[in-house]
Formats: C-alpha cells, sequence, structure tokens
C-alpha cells in the first residue's frame, strides 16, 4: 500500500482551483498575474492551459475594477475567484468588497446573493515595508455580510478554498506567503471545509491559546516549549475568523481557564480584541486571569530587519505572554 | 424627430409612450409624499431623463441585464420591473421589491434583468462589466446595460472598467446619462470642456453622443449598440444629453434645507421646452400617429395604476422587529 499522498499548501490551493473549475463551468479565475508564478506561485499552475482565458484571466492593474467585475459577474450567477497577489492591494477595492458584495444581499431583501471569493495573500516580512506586507482579515471581519477564512494548514487551505467558493455569499480567504511551502497529507477527493469551524490543533489543560495563520504554527512550537516547563496548552485553530466558532472557543477557555489569542494582524479594535471581549462577556465566570493578547503594535510594518524583529510576533512572544500567568513550575 | 413617417406600429410608439409617462407619472407621484414625509427614503427622481431609460431598454429582451445608480426608478420601469414591488419599496414595506431593506436607491427586480441599483457614484459599472463577462464566459448571448450619470466621469472605476470591457470586447453599452450637474456642481467645474464620450473613445470603445431628450434617437443608437454587443463588437458608450426636471435628490434641491436650486432658470426653462415626453406628443400628434385621446387615455389608466400601487404601498405591512438579521448572508 502506497503512503498517502502528500500535497504543499499552495499546491493544495491549486488542487482545489482545478477540481471545482473542473466540476462546476461557473467557476472561474480572475486577477493580476494569474499567468505568472511570480504573482501567485505555483497555485494556479496548469489552470490557463486545461481551463483556457476565458476562466483564467489575467487583468490589467485594476484592483477596483476587476474586483468589481468579479462582484457582478457573481450577481449574474457566476462564482468568480478574485486574487490580489497582496492583500494590500485590495484597500483599491474596499468598494465592490464592502459597499457592494458585502451589502448586496441585505440590501436587495434577498434578491441576488454574490458568491464571489476575495483571495488575499499576506506577505509577512522580508523587508517588504509598509505596503506589501499587510494583514487586513481583522478590518473584512468587522463588515456585516462577509465570511472570512483563513487556513492555516496544506489540508484546510484546499477544504477551505472548495468551501468558500461554493458558499452562496461573498467570503474573503487569506492565506500567507510563508505557509506555502508547508506539506501534508491532503486527500485526493474533493472535500470542504466547513466555514465557521475552527479546530483543537493540540489539546491541553492549563492556557487555551486561540489562533490564526501562521500564528497557529508558532503557537504550536510555543505549547511545546511551555509542555518541557510542564504547562499544558491548548491550541485552538480558528480556521474562519467570521463566522467566529464561539462554542470551541468557549469551550475551551470554561476547562483551561485562561485565554491567549495570537493574531497575524494589529493588535487594536482587531480579532485579538474581539476574542477577548467574548471571553469577557460570556466566559467571565471561568477566567482565572486576564486575556492576554499576541498581535502586531500599532505601527506600519518597517522594512529593517532589527526593527521588524521587534515588530512580528512569533514562538517567543507567546511563549513569554503565557508565563506571565505563572504557571511555570 | 423630423420625419413624419414612422417604421414603427401605433402600437409599438403608444407603448413608448405609455413607458415613459408610466416613469413621470410614478416620480411626480411620489412629490407629494416626499414634502409631508409620509416617503423618508431619499428619492433621486429621473423626471426629463425618461427618453433614455425607455429608449435603451426597447431595445433589449427581458433576459438582458440592467445595473442602475442612485436615480434608477425609470431604469425599473423601463426593464419591466413591478411598478407596485417598487412603490412598496419607497414606502420601506415588507412587499418592497427590496422587502425594505433598500429604499429608492436599491431597485432591483432579477426576473426581468433589473440586477440592481446603487447610489456609490460609478460603483455599479464595474458590477455591469462582470455582468457581461458573465455572458461572454457563458456565451449566452446577453448584453448588458449600465445606467450611469456625467458625475460617474469623475471616479476613476470608470476608467478601469472602459479599459478593461474594451480589451474583453465585453457585451456591455455604457450609457451615460449627461444632464450637466454633479449633484450640484455644474460639469464645467468637474472637467475640462471636452465631451465625454471622446474619453470613452480614447479606450478603444466604439462611442456616440446622443441627444438624450430624443426618445426615436436614444431607441437608434441603443438598438445599434445592441446589435454590435451582440454580434462581440462591444462595448459602445453613449454620451446622452439630457436635463433633470427636478432636484438632485427630492422635489428640488431646497428638500436638504440648504439651498434653491443653483442651476440658472433661463437653463431649466430652455430645457423645460425640450420636455422629452411633450417633445414625443408632439411627434406623434404631427405624424398622425397616435392621437391625442389614446394618449389622454393611456394617461389616465397609468394614473389609476399609481394609484392603486400607492395604495398598495400604504397598506403592505412593515418588516418586522424580529427580522432585523434576515438576509445578511444567504
Amino acid at each position: 500500500m502506497s503512503s498517502p499522498r502528500r500535497l504543499q499548501y499552495s499546491l493544495a490551493i491549486n488542487e482545489a482551483l482545478h477540481q471545482v473549475m473542473e466540476l462546476d463551468a461557473s467557476v472561474f479565475l480572475i486577477g493580476q498575474g494569474v499567468k505568472s508564478p511570480w504573482y501567485v506561485g505555483n497555485t494556479a499552475r496548469g489552470l490557463l492551459d486545461r481551463f483556457g482565458e476565458a476562466r483564467v484571466i489575467d487583468t490589467p492593474v485594476s484592483e477596483n475594477g476587476i474586483t468589481g467585475a468579479a462582484v457582478g459577474a457573481a450577481i449574474a450567477g457566476m462564482k468568480p475567484v478574485v486574487v490580489h497577489p497582496r492583500m494590500d492591494f485590495m484597500f483599491f477595492a474596499m468598494d465592490p468588497i464592502i459597499n457592494q458584495a458585502a451589502n448586496w444581499y441585505y440590501m436587495n431583501g434577498g434578491s441576488g446573493s454574490v458568491p464571489v471569493v476575495f483571495w488575499g495573500i499576506i506577505n509577512r516580512g522580508g523587508a517588504q515595508g509598509a505596503q506589501h506586507s499587510q494583514a487586513i482579515h481583522g478590518l473584512f471581519a468587522n463588515i456585516p455580510g462577509l465570511k472570512v477564512v483563513m487556513p492555516a494548514t496544506a489540508y484546510d487551505a484546499k477544504g477551505l478554498m472548495i468551501a468558500a467558493i461554493r458558499d452562496a455569499n461573498p467570503v474573503v480567504f487569506v492565506d500567507e506567503r510563508l505557509l506555502y511551502h508547508l506539506e501534508e497529507v491532503v486527500p485526493e477527493e474533493v472535500y470542504s471545509v466547513e466555514i465557521g469551524k475552527g479546530c483543537i490543533r493540540r489539546e491541553g489543560k492549563d492556557v487555551t491559546v486561540v489562533a490564526v495563520s501562521f500564528m497557529v504554527h508558532e503557537a504550536m512550537r510555543a505549547a511545546e516549549v511551555l509542555a518541557a516547563e510542564g504547562v499544558d496548552v491548548e491550541v485552538i485553530d480558528l480556521r474562519t475568523i467570521k463566522p467566529l466558532d464561539r462554542d470551541l472557543i468557549l469551550q475551551s477557555v470554561g476547562k483551561t481557564g485562561r485565554l491567549v489569542v495570537a493574531d497575524v494582524g494589529w493588535k487594536s479594535f482587531g480579532m485579538s480584541g474581539e476574542i477577548a471581549a467574548l471571553a469577557a462577556e460570556e466566559a467571565f465566570g471561568s477566567l482565572k486571569a486576564p486575556v492576554l493578547r499576541v498581535a502586531l503594535p500599532d505601527c506600519p510594518a518597517p522594512a529593517n530587519g532589527v526593527l521588524e524583529d521587534a515588530y512580528y510576533q512569533a514562538v517567543d512572544h507567546i511563549v513569554g505572554t503565557i508565563r506571565q500567568f505563572g504557571l511555570v513550575c | 424627430m423630423q420625419s413624419m413617417k414612422s417604421e414603427f406600429t401605433a402600437e409599438f410608439l403608444s407603448d413608448l409612450y405609455r413607458q415613459m409617462v408610466t416613469i413621470r407619472f410614478f416620480e411626480e407621484s411620489l412629490v407629494a409624499p416626499i414634502l409631508n414625509s409620509e416617503i423618508r427614503t431619499p428619492c433621486h427622481l429621473s423626471c426629463g431623463q425618461e427618453a433614455i431609460a425607455v429608449g435603451l431598454c426597447s431595445g433589449l429582451s427581458r433576459d438582458d441585464y440592467v445595473f442602475g445608480s442612485h436615480r434608477s426608478h425609470g431604469h425599473y420601469l423601463a426593464k419591466g420591473g413591478d411598478l407596485r414591488a417598487m412603490m412598496a419599496e419607497i414606502y420601506c414595506k415588507a412587499t418592497g421589491c427590496s422587502r425594505g431593506r433598500g429604499g429608492s436607491m436599491h431597485v432591483i427586480d432579477q426576473d426581468v434583468g433589473m440586477m440592481g441599483s446603487a447610489p456609490i457614484v460609478a460603483g455599479t459599472v464595474s458590477l455591469a462589466v462582470g455582468a457581461a463577462l458573465a455572458a461572454q464566459i457563458r456565451q449566452d448571448g446577453r448584453v448588458v446595460v449600465s445606467f450611469f450619470g456625467d458625475g460617474a466621469c469623475g471616479e476613476g472605476v470608470l476608467y478601469e472598467s472602459l479599459n478593461f470591457a474594451a480589451l474583453k470586447r465585453l457585451p456591455v453599452i455604457f450609457a451615460c446619462e449627461n444632464n450637466l450637474y454633479s449633484t450640484h456642481l455644474p460639469i464645467r467645474e468637474c472637467r475640462v470642456s471636452q465631451p465625454i464620450y471622446m474619453t470613452a473613445a480614447s479606450f478603444g470603445i466604439e462611442s456616440h453622443q446622443v441627444d438624450g431628450n430624443d426618445l426615436l434617437q436614444v431607441l437608434g443608437a441603443g438598438r445599434n449598440a445592441v446589435e454590435a454587443c451582440r454580434k462581440g463588437n462591444g462595448p459602445v458608450f453613449l454620451e446622452l444629453m439630457t436635463y433633470r426636471l427636478r432636484g438632485h435628490v427630492g422635489p428640488d434641491d431646497a428638500i436638504q434645507g440648504t439651498h434653491q436650486d443653483i442651476r440658472p432658470q433661463h437653463e431649466i426653462e430652455a430645457w423645460r421646452k425640450r420636455d422629452p415626453i411633450t417633445c414625443f406628443e408632439r411627434y406623434l400628434l404631427a405624424g398622425q400617429l397616435v392621437d391625442e385621446h389614446t394618449m389622454a387615455s393611456i394617461r389616465a389608466d397609468v394614473a389609476a395604476g399609481i394609484g392603486k400601487a400607492r395604495d398598495y404601498a400604504m397598506e403592505s405591512p412593515s418588516p418586522r422587529r424580529e427580522e432585523l438579521l434576515r438576509y445578511v448572508f444567504a
């Protein structure tokens, strides 16, 4: 018997696109650079040859117009995936994403849903500075009518892309370039990961770490470090940040009584604050300590390496934060 | 409209007349309820611009798509949208075309191809381009009309949309209703004096300027544009010169409590003489195509229908409090 097939995160996305486009003629991929691995890695590999230029559409640098076109195509019955190889450029597309797609179904009283996927890639680090590395998932999650998914693993990248495409609503699919090389067992069949459901990556009884995307992996490393110190950390991978898997978080906090939220975005007014508020509102009686957060300082991303090191949060920050609970034996 | 002969039947011309009168009477019927606050949703009336909606939509089939703007009561009706449902929407009732969630600026009837409307200026232009892209991918032969005003020409997304539509030869008609004012600001204060259609032409798009108050001229230009799009020779840009006979929002610009109509009185009067409906009436009478008696009976019939629609809207229930969160997600 051959061992289960392993696949890179980026190729898991690629497989999702191949399979869904094959099964559903209304799915198409549009965005800047879909013909070029320079932009989208190998996520678009083979799509152009297989499905042709009508359904794999490289575009001029016109984020507002192109994203709007994807929204319009969705209103007209298609299921577009519009890719933004750097999510910083999505600021040009906020009108079609927020004013139009997010509001459309509601403001038209249920006439015309908008089944579009807005795919934005975070490009953390790399001396890229403030406009090539932003993580703006929290901003999207603030908007009624949008769903926001952030796969941390190859398995979820495939399953959430398929779920996002098949969802009747606009879904913001956020991935990170730094995860593209990660490899794991990915089933060859078509499957979905349910939007709105997180999962426990590691069970523990002392502290809950709720993490997303890149920070899930850092949280797992932190849990290893702390295990050696006798601290048992539970790691939740949110997978979807909106709608939030409240039950999973509350159950875990009910068990551990301590919560750390680890986000890839900024600290203020973002995802980590939302989850802290959830714990304060609905798990106050279970909490044995204040909720703590590991998130980016309120500062644009710097280019300089020393400053980047101070800016980006990783395993050490999570370990240090958990140590503040004073659980170390 | 010089010709006394017509290639069209009396029945067809009567129907065009009925459509224009329907839009005019519908919107005029809103004036009193707006002034007495019975209607609260901001209404952008298209009085004076009816020939554009009717002329262009008459060249479309039911399956073709239309996207509108903040000023889209006329587009909705001309595309065949349900009149009672729009009246109920303007009263923000549960029976409205947007179930009372949208109001006047979100009129939609997807069963007849009225795909939606929105007040973010130029915000639906790219959506229309996307719907045309959908038509092209599916090769379903549909044509899309994007209605927007001259004010949209200040928005960058218009130019992104023109370029992409030209690049992909999409079956979309850009219908720019140039009423010479971007809310309060005259067009000469918005752009240097070059006709808008010439800007569109620079993107490699077949572009024309049309008298938007001349129904048959609009109709002819629209049919040519639809034919070009169906043959794969789209997109087409039409700059339709017109004038709104009422304020930017509400019956007049005093409705917002800040100012009276700032447009010169002589300009308003000159355009009033070119009211597209009275022009069309003169044409029909002069050519003995439709007689006054027929027109009067159409007007009476339309007025009665609008009265019934208002009764329907008034009697319709409001959405319930418990339904606040309904329709956030499909």
